[in-house]
């Protein structure tokens, strides 16, 4: 596997900023680059941020990606990725989020820990995760791919912001004590229909596990969670097409709801 | 079309040989969903018979998921007999079965009949006992579980056993509809779900299988055990494989195949 040159990287990064702005998808990166790494799709995916914190952006948290078993069978691998969030990415509860505004969006209803002290390190566990957490919060993530017909391969996926496209978060932040994130139903419906149901245990095992690995992972990377972020810890159901008119409700037992309207 | 009794009679000698057989439907001509509830009447009373009385009920199809895939609107019901019981601690002896599969279902054990025509999810929830968390094991006498809407309300709804698991819970209090369930199969995660995914609340189908009920001039008694229907997928089960459903608020249920 042979690593990709600086200006390679910086090019990739500046088309999928490109396409971002655009709207107009472009081919996977892993069509001309087909042995990518996963290394070299961070690489990617720090210079498309660097792009976008350029603008005025700043990161407001990460979110987690792959977390779920179908969708790592789906690409042939055994650990998530992962991206930061943006705050222009960021919406209240019950916001009107234009469809207009993404490629080919979908959504996922998602449990996001608010953290309430910096997490680093390469030995972090769930328990150190729960001790730092300030509580829990429904969520939305609005995933969406830069690539054409989401033909995604990992690389592509990474490099691409892990495929978000934006995060709706509840108004309540539930403290975790006494309970088990692991067991908690959520129940997905669109336009008063359930859609889905599933339980916290869905990402990665368990939410507090996904931040954890999330929290190893970024300490190779010289980098950590800070207190006030927030983290998107995975999908607890399959991915929904999304179209303008639609309303998305997804309830969770002890956390609440949250909702958004597509316009 | 065959008579009832002699469609009941093939389903009768399938799950007594162990031995799978092809959809009534195929072999013996279509036949309606009411003709359906007759030859499982007659599985029924063919227990009963034997010495089995009936133990509560079932339900089936209580997901749109699965509605569609059969091409139908409403879910299905069957009945449970004293047979079915596994205690919980016992083992599932997997050769008592042609293909057992396992799936995670609230469990209703009522303390007061309910009849009528008009029944909702808040008469089911005040004439409830307690909740439990179940296991449902699933055992359809078609071989690969190859049938259509009518054959499997004959089979008694793929009815073959039952897990409650040891903790009962007041459902007061709770709102069922939100309560997460986790299934795993030997460690390893199967699948993830929520109350909801039965009808939109699990009461609601208790309340329909009433409604069902009364249509045929029939109810729910005291003491008797409704299963509400699946919150995931079944999965297919053998010797040494272990079933654990977690459940938010009801506890966990665990059951060792043999």
């Amino acid at each position: 596997m042979t690593v990709m040159s600086d200006p390679a990287v910086a090019e990739l990064g500046e088309a999928l900023y490109a396409a971002r702005r655009s709207g107009v998808p472009i081919e996977p990166l892993t069509d001309s680059y087909a042995d990518m790494s996963v290394t070299d799709a961070y690489r990617v995916q720090s210079a498309l941020v660097a792009r976008l914190l350029a603008d005025g952006d700043r990161v407001v948290g990460y979110k987690l990606g792959l977390t779920s078993g179908p969708m790592q069978r789906l690409l042939g691998i055994d650990i998530p990725d992962f991206a930061p969030v943006l705050a222009s990415h960021v919406h209240p509860d019950g916001a009107e989020v234009r469809a207009g505004a993404f490629i080919h969006p979908k959504a996922e209803a998602e449990i996001a820990l608010v953290l309430s002290d910096d997490l680093a390190g390469p030995d972090c566990t769930a328990l150190d995760v729960a001790r730092a957490v300030a509580g829990a919060t429904a969520a939305i993530e609005i995933v969406d791919s830069r690539i054409s017909g989401w033909r995604i391969k990992l690389a592509d996926t990474i490099a691409d912001l892990a495929s978000s496209g934006a995060i709706v978060l509840g108004s309540a932040v539930v403290p975790v004590a006494g309970f088990d994130l692991r067991l908690t139903g959520m129940v997905f419906s669109l336009d008063g229909e359930v859609i889905a149901t599933g339980a916290g245990a869905a990402a990665l095992g368990s939410p507090l596990h996904a931040t954890a690995w999330l929290v190893r992972t970024l300490a190779r990377l010289g980098e950590s969670l800070r207190a006030g972020q927030f983290v998107m810890t995975g999908a607890l159901q399959g991915a929904i097409d999304i179209a303008p008119g639609q309303r998305f409700r997804a309830e969770f037992d002890r956390l609440g709801p949250v909702s958004m309207r597509i316009a | 079309m065959s008579e009832p009794a002699e469609l009941a009679a093939r389903l009768i000698e399938a799950a007594e040989k162990g031995a799978g057989i092809e959809a009534l439907t195929t072999t013996a001509g279509l036949f309606d969903v009411a003709t359906a509830y007759q030859v499982q009447d007659a599985v029924v009373a063919d227990r009963v018979a034997r010495g089995l009385p009936v133990v509560g009920a079932k339900l089936g199809l209580t997901s749109v998921a699965k509605q569609r895939q059969m091409k139908v609107d409403e879910p299905l019901y069957g009945w449970l007999t004293g047979d079915m019981a596994i205690d919980v601690g016992q083992p599932l002896r997997c050769s008592r079965f042609i293909q057992p599969r396992c799936e995670p279902e609230i469990a209703f054990l009522l303390r007061a009949d309910l009849e009528g025509r008009h029944i909702m999810a808040s008469q089911v929830l005040a004439a409830t006992a307690a909740v439990y968390p179940a296991i449902d094991v699933l055992d359809s006498r078609f071989a690969g579980y190859s049938f259509t809407h009518p054959d499997v309300v004959a089979d008694n709804a793929s009815g073959a056993g039952f897990v409650l698991g040891g903790q009962a819970t007041d459902p007061a209090g709770l709102d069922l509809r939100l309560t997460g369930v986790v299934l795993e199969k030997n460690g390893e995660l199967v699948a993830t779900a929520a109350g909801a995914a039965v009808l939109g609340h699990p009461a609601a189908s208790v309340a329909w299988l009433v409604r069902a009920l009364a249509t045929r001039g029939r109810g729910l008694h005291a003491g008797q055990v409704v299963l509400s229907g699946a919150l995931t997928e079944a999965v297919p089960v053998s010797p040494g494989d272990v079933i654990v459903a977690r459940f938010d608020r009801l506890g966990t249920i665990e059951v060792a195949c043999r």
